[in-house]
């Protein structure tokens, strides 16, 4: 053999492989790993309101109506819609063609149970309920609402980003008593869960669902626009090691990282092959909630006497860091940035804060050192952080506190407790909650007066109820914003819960990926640059 | 000895009954209500009370007990209450990454500390005995987590000769396999060989006392006979013991490990599990764990007789 044949096998050779690298490569392109923010155990959207599970839904499931990031609703599954006898009766007609995973089509049929369920379990949903008399199969592609009266939000309530959207589901899985989790994940969403291969706790595998059909025009913003799926693979490993996580984004073995904390986020920084930017451009909200029913936060004056003692800044510091940009102070009940934002009543908690003129306040209020119970999380990183700053200003302020610190678990079933604290109830808690969330009064938990009804701390308020009923009703968005400032004025007197500022929710990807939809970890318009 | 089997085997069958009435008695007293985390944040109390009611939670201790048994029996370990998936499931999904990790420890342990704990005891005072009782206790001063950093930052980080987390099942290729386990295998399995390591040395210096080690050398038996062939087969019966209880070692020192390399074993399950108090997947698990000790502690009873003929049952 001469010389030059082994050039000419070394060139054959070359020659081969070089077609297989080619292919191999689009493939690898083709697949996007990234580590969620916990892990996916229920597949159930409209049973659970875990923020997982929402996602998970934004992947496989889809909603008549897409929230665009300006808070309007835009048709998704929805061609559009009609309405006749002054606002009462509105149809909405389907997009043609919609398909489930199953391969069946999307009918009426499906929507109207769909949308039942969700109305049992969605607050928005409920209010939908009050005041809808019936929901009519038209026909296979049309749905009507028989309202007792206009419903001006009616497509903000079905194009609901967060806490149980109004997702369609098969009307086999849809007849499933809303407190019972569905047997299946059988949506029309852009992408198809392989349930073979889901592993709760370690891997969540989505393919492109190849029949789906994106809305025909726009862009893509929040949920709303063309959901156009860019990976064939989309896999969610769940890697609970913070460090184990930020290596394998580092070394390429994932590509995107939802939330990274702080501490990582410094060390992600230095890397050059790694983005980090907000996930949301929107903050999330962080409120001390006190419980209303028993002693010593029944007492209004007590409520009031923190105020003087809360630094949002402190609050936000020990969530995010100190990066200014990364919080927002001054901060009322309704998310920063969103239309309904305004500063009503948040004189109390500006200016110099004063532990003195706190503990003044208390023993004006009448505060005769009763035993006060402090629970919160060790192990979610946001609450955790604020507990531990709430925990330190009860015991600053000279409160007779019994700090209970235990894991998410323990917390979540104490706060339950309608006891007295003798009785094992308690008194505050420390939380945070999405953009979504606080956009409006309509999924805004902790704005609820309704008493024993409300969320956890059970205020009273009967004026925050009217309000909210009154910005249902609201004409337009001037007069949507005057209620909002209302509401504000009311909450910051009365004090159904103490706001602690806001803060950005940030996410590291590889620097290839571009192109990803900001709101959400959400799966469309992302791909491999 | 079949007698002594089947004595043993049925002998587990009250330790099993006794620890599933612990487990779930414990489960029932401790704080935590899955309901509440089903319901989420955003939840109201109404709906947690709705789902706890639908899960069945709001019974009386002895019916869910009396139920959980029932099924036990019939060989069906429930359902868990999140993924909805059958608990048998869920646990033979995760068996491999775990059984993988613990034989891979296992093999790297004993080939490690034995020759080292031999060696010790040969070499005792000198600086190689001085050495290797250095690394038994950093062995067991250094937690496992700091030693998975540690290798992960090096190896898998730096070098990138392995990969940093996951697991690849084996039938994808011994290779991927082992890349994955090794590093978390070296992790787990520091503070195993350190235990095995002062063991064997210990016992090695007991042994290597004996008349019939003299004998040995007097009748001019070589260094490498004496130590391994006489000796070490004498010091077995207890580092044996000592590796049978290390499996616990192992099941305890798998979830970190599982959590800092991020593979998908019994261990992660179990903690996930005791984090969202779902109960099906925490009784079955500890279940399970229960008898793979038992078993295993039969088995090193077993191995007693094969090692020292003088012990017979």
């Amino acid at each position: 053999m001469q010389r030059r044949d082994v050039f000419k096998l070394g060139a054959a050779a070359a020659a081969t492989a070089l077609p297989s690298f080619a292919i191999a490569q689009p493939a690898q392109n083709r697949v996007l790993k990234m580590v969620p923010q916990a892990n996916l155990t229920s597949l159930d959207p409209i049973w659970t309101t875990a923020n997982i599970t929402r996602n998970f839904g934004h992947m496989v499931f889809d909603s008549l109506y897409g929230m665009d990031a300006q808070f309007r609703p835009q048709p998704q599954m929805a061609a559009g819609h009609s309405s006749d006898d002054g606002g009462r009766s509105v149809t909405i007609t389907l997009r043609p063609g919609l398909k489930f995973h199953d391969g069946e089509p999307v009918r009426a049929q499906d929507v109207v149970p769909s949308l039942q369920r969700w109305m049992k379990r969605n607050p928005f949903g409920q209010k939908l309920a009050t005041l809808t008399d019936d929901i009519l199969v038209v026909d296979d592609m049309r749905i009507r609402f028989r309202l007792k009266k206009p419903f001006p939000l009616l497509f903000h309530a079905l194009a609901q980003v967060s806490n149980s959207p109004a997702f369609i589901m098969p009307e086999r899985l849809a007849k499933t008593d809303p407190f019972q989790q569905v047997r299946e994940a059988i949506g029309s969403g852009p992408f198809r869960f392989k349930a073979n291969e889901f592993n709760s706790g370690s891997l969540v595998v989505y393919e492109r669902f190849a029949d789906y059909i994106p809305v025909p025009s726009g862009s893509p913003s929040l949920t709303a626009g063309p959901k156009i799926a860019h990976f064939d693979r989309v896999e969610w490993h769940i890697i609970v090691d913070a460090a184990t996580a930020s290596a394998a984004l580092q070394t390429g073995e994932i590509d995107w990282y939802e939330q990274p904390p702080p501490e990582v986020q410094q060390l992600l920084r230095r890397n050059r092959q790694v983005v980090i930017e907000a996930i949301d451009p929107l903050p999330l909200g962080s409120i001390l909630r006190v419980n209303h029913l028993h002693p010593p936060f029944n007492n209004k004056a007590l409520r009031q006497a923190l105020l003087p003692a809360i630094s949002q800044e402190t609050f936000m510091q020990a969530a995010v860091g100190t990066d200014p940009a990364l919080y927002n102070t001054g901060v009322g009940l309704f998310t920063p940035g969103t239309p309904l934002a305004n500063d009503a009543g948040l004189a109390p908690l500006m200016g110099p804060r004063s532990i003195d003129r706190a503990r003044a306040l208390m023993r004006e209020a009448g505060y005769t050192n009763q035993t006060m119970r402090l629970i919160g999380p060790t192990d979610i990183l946001v609450p955790a952080a604020l507990t531990q700053v709430g925990a330190d200003l009860v015991r600053r302020l000279g409160f007779n506190a019994d700090i209970v610190l235990s894991d998410w678990g323990t917390t979540v079933q104490r706060r339950t407790s309608r006891e007295p604290v003798e009785r094992g109830g308690w008194s505050m808690l420390f939380t945070s909650f999405s953009s979504f969330d606080f956009a409006d009064p309509a999924a805004h938990f902790p704005l609820r007066g309704n008493g024993t009804n409300a969320w956890f701390g059970w205020p009273d308020i009967p004026k925050l109820e009217e309000l909210r009923d009154a910005w249902f009703d609201a004409p337009d968005l001037a007069a949507q914003q005057a209620i909002a400032r209302d509401m504000q004025t009311v909450a910051m007197d009365e004090l159904p819960y103490i706001p602690l500022g806001s803060y950005k929710s940030m996410t590291a990807l590889r620097a290839n990926l571009t192109g990803r939809v900001p709101g959400l970890a959400l799966y469309w318009g992302i791909r491999r640059g | 000895m079949l007698a002594y089997i089947v004595r043993r085997v049925l002998a587990t069958i009250p330790v099993m009954a006794f620890v599933a009435l612990f487990v779930f008695s414990l489960l029932y007293v401790a704080p935590g209500d899955p309901a509440a985390v089903i319901a989420g944040d955003q939840a109201t109390p109404a709906d947690v009370e709705r789902i706890r009611a639908s899960l069945g939670l709001d019974r009386p201790f002895l019916i869910r007990f009396g139920e959980w048994v029932w099924r036990i029996l019939q060989g069906d370990l429930g359902v868990s209450i999140f993924t909805n998936l059958p608990v048998a499931t869920m646990i033979q999904q995760r068996i491999e990454p775990t059984l993988s990790l613990m034989i891979i420890t296992l093999i790297l342990a004993v080939s490690v500390a034995i020759p080292m704990g031999v060696i010790a005891a040969w070499k005792q005072g000198t600086v190689i005995d001085r050495t290797v009782m250095g690394f038994a206790v950093l062995g067991f001063s250094v937690p496992v987590f700091v030693v998975g950093y540690v290798l992960a930052y090096i190896f898998a980080l730096e070098l990138d000769w392995v990969p940093v987390q996951g697991y690849t099942p084996i039938k994808q290729g011994f290779w991927p396999w082992f890349q994955n386990l090794i590093l978390p295998a070296i992790a787990l399995g520091t503070v195993y060989i350190a235990l095995i390591a002062r063991i064997t040395r210990a016992t090695m210096l007991e042994v290597l006392q004996q008349d019939y080690i003299r004998t040995a050398r007097a009748k001019g038996a070589g260094q490498r006979n004496i130590l391994f062939l006489h000796a070490l087969k004498n010091a077995a019966v207890p580092i044996v013991t000592v590796i049978g209880i290390g499996i616990a070692l192992l099941i305890g020192g798998a979830v970190v490990t599982e959590s800092v390399f991020a593979i998908p074993g019994l261990g992660r399950l179990t903690v996930d599990a005791i984090l969202r108090r779902d109960y099906p997947v925490i009784q079955g698990v500890v279940l399970l764990f229960s008898f793979v000790y038992v078993l295993v502690n039969l088995m090193i009873d077993l191995l007693y007789t094969i090692l020292d003929p003088r012990i017979r049952y």
